[in-house]
């Protein structure tokens, strides 16, 4: 089904989460992407197909989005993540914030990608160009997630 | 932690969970739940146990995985109760 408030099986549409934060008194507005990238280092990668635990992604950005809406009372985030196979170059996630000063709307959006990360119940399979597939985990410290640990992101796993 | 395994008839003083595998691990089982009865008091370490025991490839799900109960992450301490669903959630990848 993977159509709901946060999942989608079609193009992420960053307009339509745009529209969802918009509001004339939040004066900062950040829009994080995350793309499937097939950079030298990936390897033939030509998609990269998404499933999830869809219940529980649900349930999971209720929390990790309410957890942000408390730290930046008077913003607004949204989010959403795209499932299936995802081409090289696509969205496979969308994050807006939009806060009433710039510092918080890059904090919020900050906060919520790392904690997607962390806790968010989703896989991932590289599909190669000859069609083979091979399950992908994230790297860990790939990216450091030392603000959101500071910020304390109570929930995670462990 | 090693447990006895409830007999079918002593449904009394077993609880019935399923266990749901996702991606890599419904993949290694070759399925997606694995319907255990167990103790009383079992916790998910002890259904991890289990699963490790019955399913196919079961030893090569790790003895700590992610877990979840009730849509939420859990400890692998965490208390099952007769009818909960738990969630073995091999490393994430999402974004």
């Amino acid at each position: 089904m993977a159509e709901g408030r946060y999942l989608t099986r079609r193009p992420i549409e960053p307009e339509a989460l745009l529209a969802a934060v918009n509001h004339p008194g939040l004066g900062g507005t950040v829009l994080f992407l995350g793309t499937v990238r097939c950079g030298p280092d990936d390897g033939p990668v030509t998609a990269i197909e998404y499933t999830a635990y869809e219940e529980m992604v649900a349930a999971e950005f209720d929390r990790i989005l309410g957890e942000a809406r408390q730290r930046w009372p008077g913003g607004r985030v949204a989010a959403c993540h795209r499932l299936g196979t995802v081409p090289a170059g696509e969205a496979s996630i969308a994050i807006a914030a939009a806060m009433p000063h710039r510092a918080d709307a890059f904090a919020a959006c900050r906060y919520v990608i790392e904690e997607v990360k962390r806790r968010l119940p989703v896989w991932k399979q590289e599909v190669m160009d000859d069609g083979t597939r091979r399950w992908r985990e994230a790297q860990a410290g790939a990216e450091p997630a030392e603000e959101a640990e500071e910020a304390g992101g109570a929930g995670g796993p462990r | 932690m090693q447990f006895r395994v409830a007999p079918q008839t002593d449904s009394l003083t077993a609880i019935k969970v399923t266990v749901r595998l996702f991606a890599q691990y419904a993949e290694l089982a070759g399925t997606e739940s694995v319907s255990l009865e167990l103790p009383p008091g079992a916790t998910v370490a002890d259904a991890v146990a289990a699963v490790r025991r019955q399913a196919r490839n079961g030893e090569q799900i790790p003895t700590r995985p992610l877990a979840a109960v009730k849509l939420a992450h859990v400890l692998p301490n965490h208390a099952l109760a007769d009818g909960d669903q738990v969630a073995l959630l091999p490393p994430l990848a999402g974004g």
